[in-house]
């Protein structure tokens, strides 16, 4: 017995304690060195002194041996003054529990001392589990009033967090049961079986005495709390549907103590253990009243596989031997995952885990094709009969906006794209207006998985194409950006695929490496075609370029990022608008995916140069050289100020001398240098100004050589980091001084 | 089709809501017995909110849940399942009187294309039938849909499909003297709904049908319209109102009769295989 012990030497041991107490305020960890300062100030002196008088309170309770009454007893109001007064400042410490809680429950003082104590009760740190063993056989014994029984109750109710060991109280379970047939505490008992209650505790003749308190006590609350914990541990016995109203299953019964423990957790600024929330199969409150068979958002609640299919009769010995799977419904955190992971089984709906992270997360870790069916059935059923423009008379866009907003996420958490949701899509997608939940659905596009092609062209690229041909701006913005999206889904798949692969030849065997290179080709190749349009159709838009240009700095680096044996050009149609952009930072862009595509391309042919064996993947001769004509184009114009005669693409920039002298332009030729470049003119003005402060003419032609270095220096300070890269890699300047015989590297 | 007609007479000459229903979830026919007393509680404590009721106990409802082992197009097929409520007089409690309240079935026919990659876990019976109270059908479906993780929806019958039932049914053949081929049209843009009701001779109607089916047996959706248009045609040619920019909402014949809000009463027992054939398969392509 620990009481017994720190009798001997009291004040060390209690000091002891306090040092501990100090160290679990701060968090559990004991730091010696701090406790030994906090001795040394005058507060702890303090201290020490009410540590003194506290002890001798206790040594005092626990000699004491008649009944006393408090008027006449200085001595008693003394001690009970001390103990109510620390209790209230600090708690008390573990080893005063034992003590007071026997006094108070063995009714040797009037009920006024009994309920002064127990009041007091107030934890410092934690209450040890024996002291509460033994109050409960004195509770047994029936000395106190049941005013202080009550208020027992009440107390442990408050403080169940705060006990340090929980085993030997779960065996008296049965106790407190029998405490139930007291109308008057059979509030208090409910909810302290409540937080007691385990699967075990679960029993038939358990059930009918509850029964039978509600057959003659009608519907209460805590009754009805109990018994829908039974129902959680044990469908096959009971069940109950609780209504949507209720809020509240227990009364209050915080007591006194609340607030005291509150306060001195605030002065001590620890963690103390949080009670556990109540997680009854309530309904959810819902927006409106929905059909039976159309729920939105369902809540996790355990499936009862065990208790259905144990039908011998009624097998004793099965409701003897506890179950061992947690209930998902008192999954709460992420450590009870971590312990119990083991025992976890999916809810009874599988709906349920698009709004449950945990579950989520436990989804990651298990390989089960029949949770993925099983999803997949829900959300396609649902998608559908909820969707607003495809079922008549359906109202609810926000509540489905929602919906399509969680899976969307769920997606993203589980990184993986839904078969539901692919075919929601090709179902839905050539009935949309384009309006109606429209970002939601957009997001949902990138999330289609990386499947059988012959359907995407049919199912989403001519329907997402009507739509982004007649629709504003910013939607076809919202395309490029979800068809981007798209593609990176598609390469990470393909990645992470890529390594199991390796592992074994079994897996994705549906998808082979053709299948998929065809199927990114096709998405890439329809992005080029719908961005061509629409450039024509918007004016070349800096905006829209910006969302282009983006999707191709993906595009550029399949091979190198992707380890996908796939590089394909953009379309002159988005090359060249880009090439000749009035903006800086569209040709900056498109001067970094050329780098890119460079980088790309030429470990691609070290790659097959290097391997003597013939690779099933070869990028075509016509890739290398689209992108050889490109590149001239690109440093005709840039650096050379050839472009017009250079350029060999049909669609390029190439013209007759006769006919760029009728344009009356003086210096046509260097006209899309960097100096003289619409995009970069501005760039060109103020380093004249920097270079020349006096002069005011614009005379561009003063830059060339050094000058012309000093230029590009100057660029590269303002951020062009594309075209910088681009220079240094594909222009070989033959000799640093002069800029005029400087030739482009082809690849 | 060699169902014995006593045992299936109950579903004839009733008329049952559909519902389309993803695969159960482990289902478990071995388990019927017990999955009616969880069931039995269920609705009684569906029935009284926050009343908490003992599984097992006798109360004044009562589930049974059965096996129709005839019910099923082929040896795939999955038994259907049929669910009835009983509702018991708490006055005689010693031989008390059952009530059938309301019932409701499940079931397949010739699903076999949907079994196909099915995993074990799951049992396909797409189709499901009520006939009762909705409210009853909402806790039925809910403690389905929580116990086996499915889904249930409305199966209506679109006008489409509703025109092959009207050819398909004209086709089969009656001993006794059948009933009138009846089909009835809502004309829309109204502002007082207004049906129309088209009714033939059963005999007239098989004449004209055996004019534009090309093989007995084998029907395709062009003989289909083309029997439409030529009731179409005969019915414009005497009241001068064109039927086909009306929406067919109703068939019925002596072999069944349908409704497109997904209401159907079985007539004849021999055909019975035959329609719930032609119900899995659109309750199929709803659920896929």
């Amino acid at each position: 017995m620990p009481r017994k012990q720190s009798s001997k030497t009291p004040k060390q041991l209690l000091q002891g304690h306090q040092t501990d107490l100090s160290a679990w305020r701060k968090g559990g960890r004991v730091d010696p060195e701090k406790s030994v300062q906090n001795h040394q100030t005058p507060y702890s002196q303090k201290n020490d002194r009410q540590q003194d008088s506290l002890e001798q309170a206790f040594c005092y309770f626990e000699k004491v041996q008649d009944c006393v009454s408090l008027k006449k007893n200085s001595v008693l109001q003394k001690h009970l003054a001390t103990v109510e007064s620390i209790a209230l400042q600090t708690g008390l410490p573990p080893e005063g529990f034992d003590v007071l809680l026997k006094v108070a429950l063995s009714g040797k003082f009037a009920d006024t001392v009994n309920t002064c104590l127990l009041k007091s009760l107030i934890p410092a740190s934690v209450i040890p589990e024996s002291s509460i063993v033994s109050s409960v056989s004195w509770l047994c014994i029936g000395k106190c009033s049941s005013n202080i029984q009550l208020l027992f109750f009440k107390w442990l109710i408050t403080v169940f967090d705060f006990i340090d060991h929980k085993e030997q109280i779960h065996a008296l379970y049965g106790f407190f049961f029998s405490f139930l047939q007291d109308e008057k505490m059979c509030p208090y008992v409910c909810h302290l079986l409540y937080l007691l209650t385990r699967k075990e505790n679960v029993r038939p003749f358990r059930i009918r005495r509850l029964l039978d308190l509600q057959a003659k006590m009608g519907m209460q609350s805590h009754l009805q709390a109990l018994l829908s914990l039974y129902k959680l541990f044990c469908p096959e016995l009971v069940t109950i549907t609780l209504p949507g109203k209720m809020k509240t299953y227990f009364k209050n019964c915080e007591g006194p103590w609340k607030a005291a423990i509150n306060a001195i957790r605030r002065r001590s600024q620890s963690n103390s253990p949080l009670s556990q929330p109540l997680f009854l199969g309530t309904a959810q409150p819902q927006s409106r009243k929905r059909k039976w068979n159309t729920q939105l958002f369902i809540p996790a609640s355990s499936t009862n596989r065990n208790d259905l299919e144990q039908n011998r009769g009624k097998n004793l010995v099965d409701l003897y031997s506890a179950s061992k799977s947690f209930p998902v419904e008192q999954l709460q955190t992420f450590p009870q995952l971590l312990q119990n992971i083991h025992c976890l089984e999916f809810p009874s709906q599988m709906g349920s885990v698009i709004t449950n992270p945990l579950l989520l997360h436990y989804m990651n870790c298990i390989k089960d094709e029949s949770v993925y069916l099983r999803l997949n059935y829900w959300m396609g059923q649902t998608l559908q009969e909820e969707c607003p423009w495809c079922v008549a008379d359906n109202q609810y866009e926000d509540e489905f906006k929602d919906f399509l907003e969680t899976v969307y996420k769920t997606e993203c958490f589980l990184q993986e794209g839904f078969s539901s949701c692919e075919e929601f899509l090709y179902k839905s997608l050539p009935l949309w207006d384009g309006t109606c939940c429209r970002s939601q659905i957009l997001r949902l596009v990138s999330w289609i998985p990386l499947s059988s092609s012959s359907e995407m062209k049919s199912h989403l690229y001519d329907p997402l194409a009507q739509l982004f041909f007649t629709s504003s701006l910013y939607f076809k913005c919202s395309v490029l950006e979800s068809l981007k999206e798209l593609l990176q889904n598609w390469l990470n798949w393909h990645v992470i695929h890529l390594d199991s692969v390796c592992d074994s030849q079994v897996c994705s065997s549906n998808t082979t490496l053709s299948g998929l290179v065809n199927m990114v080709a096709e998405l890439i190749e329809f992005v080029g075609w719908i961005s061509t349009v629409a450039l024509r159709l918007e004016n070349n838009t800096t905006f829209l370029l910006y969302f282009i240009l983006d999707f191709y700095e993906t595009v550029c680096d399949t091979y190198l990022r992707h380890s996908l044996p796939l590089l394909i050009m953009p379309p002159a149609g988005v090359f060249y608008p880009a090439l000749l952009s009035m903006d800086s930072v569209s040709l900056n862009q498109l001067c970094y995916i050329m780098y890119r595509y460079r980088t790309n391309l030429v470990a691609a042919k070290e790659n097959e140069q290097s391997k003597k064996k013939i690779l099933q993947f070869k990028f075509s001769s016509q890739t290398y050289q689209e992108y050889n004509q490109y590149l001239i184009a690109m440093v005709g114009c840039l650096w050379t100020s050839t472009a017009f005669q250079k350029d060999i693409h049909p669609q390029g920039l190439r013209m007759d001398e006769e006919l760029l002298k009728k344009t009356a332009v003086q210096e046509f030729r260097s006209s899309f240098n960097i100096v003289y470049h619409p995009a970069m003119m501005g760039y060109a003005v103020l380093f004249l100004q920097q270079a020349w402060p006096d002069d005011t003419t614009f005379n561009f032609s003063l830059i060339k050589g050094k000058k012309w270095n000093w230029y590009l220096e100057y660029l590269y300070a303002q951020g062009l980091k594309g075209l910088k890269l681009f220079i240094e890699s594909s222009i070989n300047r033959v000799s640093q001084a002069s800029h005029s015989k400087a030739g482009n590297t082809q690849v | 089709e060699n169902t014995d007609p006593q045992r299936i007479a109950f579903l004839l000459c009733k008329q049952w809501t559909l519902y389309s229903v993803t695969p159960l979830y482990r289902f478990s026919n071995a388990h019927l017995k017990n999955y009616s007393r969880l069931l039995t509680a269920f609705v009684a404590a569906e029935r009284q909110k926050g009343w908490a009721v003992e599984v097992g106990v006798e109360l004044d409802i009562k589930v049974a849940i059965s096996s129709l082992p005839d019910l099923k197009g082929s040896d795939q097929d999955h038994a259907a399942i049929l669910v009835q409520l009983f509702s018991r007089s708490p006055a005689s409690q010693k031989n008390s009187e059952e009530k059938l309240i309301w019932s409701g079935w499940f079931c397949c026919v010739c699903g076999d294309e949907f079994f196909e990659n099915m995993p074990e876990d799951f049992t396909c019976l797409p189709l499901f039938l009520t006939n009762g109270a909705e409210s009853y059908t909402a806790i039925v479906g809910s403690w389905f849909q929580k116990t086996f993780d499915c889904c249930f929806h409305r199966l209506a019958i679109s006008p489409l499909n509703l025109s092959w039932m009207a050819a398909m049914w004209t086709e089969c053949k009656v001993d006794k003297t059948a009933s009138a081929v009846e089909l009835i049209f809502s004309v829309p843009g109204l502002l007082q709904p207004l049906d129309i009701l088209y009714a033939i001779h059963p005999e007239d109607a098989k004449a004209l049908w055996d004019t534009v089916q090309k093989t007995p047996g084998e029907i395709t959706q062009e003989e289909v319209d083309i029997f439409m248009d030529c009731l179409y045609s005969h019915f414009h040619r005497h009241f001068k109102i064109r039927l086909s920019a009306a929406k067919l909402v109703k068939v019925s014949t002596a072999i069944a009769s349908a409704h497109c809000d997904g209401i159907i009463k079985f007539l004849q027992s021999q055909y019975l295989i035959g329609v719930l054939k032609l119900l899995t398969e659109l309750a199929i392509s709803q659920i896929q």
